[in-house]
């Protein structure tokens, strides 16, 4: 997949090294990762608690530094925060004060846009999620499932080059989580972003991932990346292909050595 | 789940229905704070601290007590003296409190060389160093003031600072991924993340600024609840101060009620704990 082409690298990785000076000594939480993102493409991480896949994630959003290595994006090397990587976190992170459209078009306000455009295109992502009947109302009056549609149509608003999603499901019911990954299938393979996405749920990474990243902890590193081979379109009924099931169990294995190696 | 903006709509039955078993209850305990006020005024030995609140069979009553205060014109300038200075002292207080508490949660030196010195004077009673603020500033409203100010600030800067401290950090990186400067995330996350401390912060001044009114007025005041409350009890004249103590604490309750109305407009956002 990586040598595709046609398809140029989106993000670089290289040599990422992350430490962490507590007040128990340092911890490694990364060490020398290194993996090429292709334009528009859809990788899912995966590992155990404390491999350092949501340090990483931090790293490319540009909230944390690396002690070593740089990350690049079209060649660049990111520092700090920008409206190019928009990032989806695990506890929504809506503001609560504000209504839905509110929240969606923080973005485009911050690009001081004039308040009418802001409002369309709030409104054009609220749809993309199904929330028009929602948008004036607050994030309290929303299910778990609705406030992260509200958090993913706010990333999609800003419109960015990559979206950078961190176990976005992961506080959701099975239900919810199904429904959303087939949105969020949908929502990829029409606006075609690239995509670097965490998560606990091997299934899950199959479904989405074009690629799907192996960590282990201690330091944090990547040991595997595989190939999904699944032609796309994918939803929930992808997750009875054989060749679904396969993938799903090799991964599966390689995650549980993984976590009894952390448990050791 | 509403799907309209949350404009005033009526209420439904079931709150109607919680609504009024509340004022039940509050009717309940009013009775029963009633009664026993009248068991304590008809006691041989408690009923010269405690005088009901209308006269039955010709003793001395709250009103009263009151009446005679009205009558010699010396209610309603306490009244109004000592609701100059806490509304005073309350203001100087929250205008200080607020920058320093924002001062204090960005800049580590600022707060570890301010919060050690806030916790220490809190925990002494205001009444301790009146004399020492009285003999710096003389006799008159400025002393008193001036003592409410201090334990309003003191109060009100420590809640303040522990809400902006306690801001969800992830909300600020959101709003960073999403293109906020500094300027927008002051304004924008760590302002009204903040609106829910600050009216705890008020509400705790002003009952600081209530409660500190008898040692700030301990002193050299011409007029004030404290200070006749304190002049009463030379006169043995219970009658009138009790009435002065339940206006203090009737000021209280109004004061708390207006910071309950404002948070309601302010703060509907917050999800609040069932029953809460």
């Amino acid at each position: 997949m990586a040598g595709e082409a046609g398809r140029s690298v989106k993000i670089q990785i290289k040599d990422v090294k992350k430490e962490y000076h507590g007040d128990h000594g340092t911890t490694v939480a990364l060490n020398g990762v290194n993996l090429d993102i292709m334009e528009n493409e859809f990788i899912c991480v995966v590992g155990p608690s404390g491999c350092g896949k949501s340090t990483l994630l931090n790293i490319l959003a540009g909230l944390h530094e690396a002690s070593s290595g740089e990350c690049y994006l079209d060649g660049e090397v990111i520092k700090g925060t920008d409206v190019k990587r928009g990032v989806v976190f695990q506890q929504y992170a809506l503001f609560p004060w504000q209504t839905v459209i509110q929240n969606v078009m923080f973005g485009p306000q911050m690009k001081r846009l004039p308040k009418s455009e802001c409002e369309a295109i709030a409104r054009k992502y609220i749809k993309m999620v199904g929330l028009e009947d929602f948008e004036n109302s607050y994030p309290k009056e929303l299910s778990g499932g609705m406030k992260q549609r509200v958090a993913i149509a706010r990333a999609y608003a800003n419109n960015p080059e990559v979206l950078l999603m961190d176990e976005p499901f992961g506080a959701l019911d099975a239900q919810t989580r199904a429904q959303l990954q087939t949105e969020l299938l949908k929502t990829w393979e029409e606006e075609k972003k690239t995509c670097f996405f965490i998560t606990h749920d091997v299934d899950e990474a199959v479904l989405l991932a074009q690629r799907v990243v192996i960590m282990s902890a201690r330091p944090g590193r990547i040991k595997r990346v595989v190939d999904i081979d699944i032609p796309y379109p994918r939803d929930q009924a992808t997750k009875s292909d054989p060749r679904f099931m396969e993938l799903k169990a090799e991964i599966w294995n390689e995650v549980y050595q993984e976590y009894l190696e952390v448990r050791k | 789940m509403s799907k309209t903006k949350q404009a005033k709509r009526p209420l439904t039955k079931s709150e109607r229905h919680t609504r009024m078993v509340n004022r039940l209850w509050l009717l309940l305990s009013l009775v029963v704070a009633l009664l026993v006020l009248y068991l304590l005024s008809i006691g041989k030995k408690t009923g010269r601290s405690f005088p009901f609140i209308v006269s039955i069979n010709g003793r001395d009553s709250v009103l009263g007590g009151l009446q005679t205060m009205i009558e010699r014109k010396a209610l309603w300038d306490d009244f109004a003296n000592s609701m100059i200075c806490v509304a005073m002292g309350f203001g100087l207080g929250f205008v200080t409190a607020l920058p320093v508490a924002f001062l204090m949660a960005w800049y580590t030196p600022v707060r570890k060389i301010i919060e050690p010195w806030i916790n220490f004077i809190r925990n002494i009673p205001a009444l301790a160093y009146a004399p020492l603020i009285v003999l710096l500033l003389g006799v008159g409203r400025t002393p008193a003031v001036v003592l409410i100010w201090i334990c309003t600030f003191m109060t009100m800067c420590i809640t303040i600072f522990h809400g902006i401290r306690n801001i969800d950090n992830t909300l600020v990186k959101a709003a960073r991924v999403l293109g906020a400067n500094d300027v927008d995330i002051f304004f924008r996350i760590t302002l009204p993340a903040t609106v829910p401390f600050i009216l705890t912060a008020v509400r705790l001044g002003l009952s600081a600024g209530l409660t500190t009114l008898l040692a700030a007025e301990s002193a050299g005041a011409q007029a004030g609840l404290g200070m006749r409350i304190m002049t009463l009890k030379g006169t043995f004249e219970t009658d009138a101060m009790l009435g002065y103590i339940i206006i203090i604490g009737i000021i209280g309750t109004l004061l708390n009620t207006m910071v309950d109305i404002i948070e309601g407009r302010l703060t509907s956002w917050q999800e609040k704990r069932e029953g809460a």
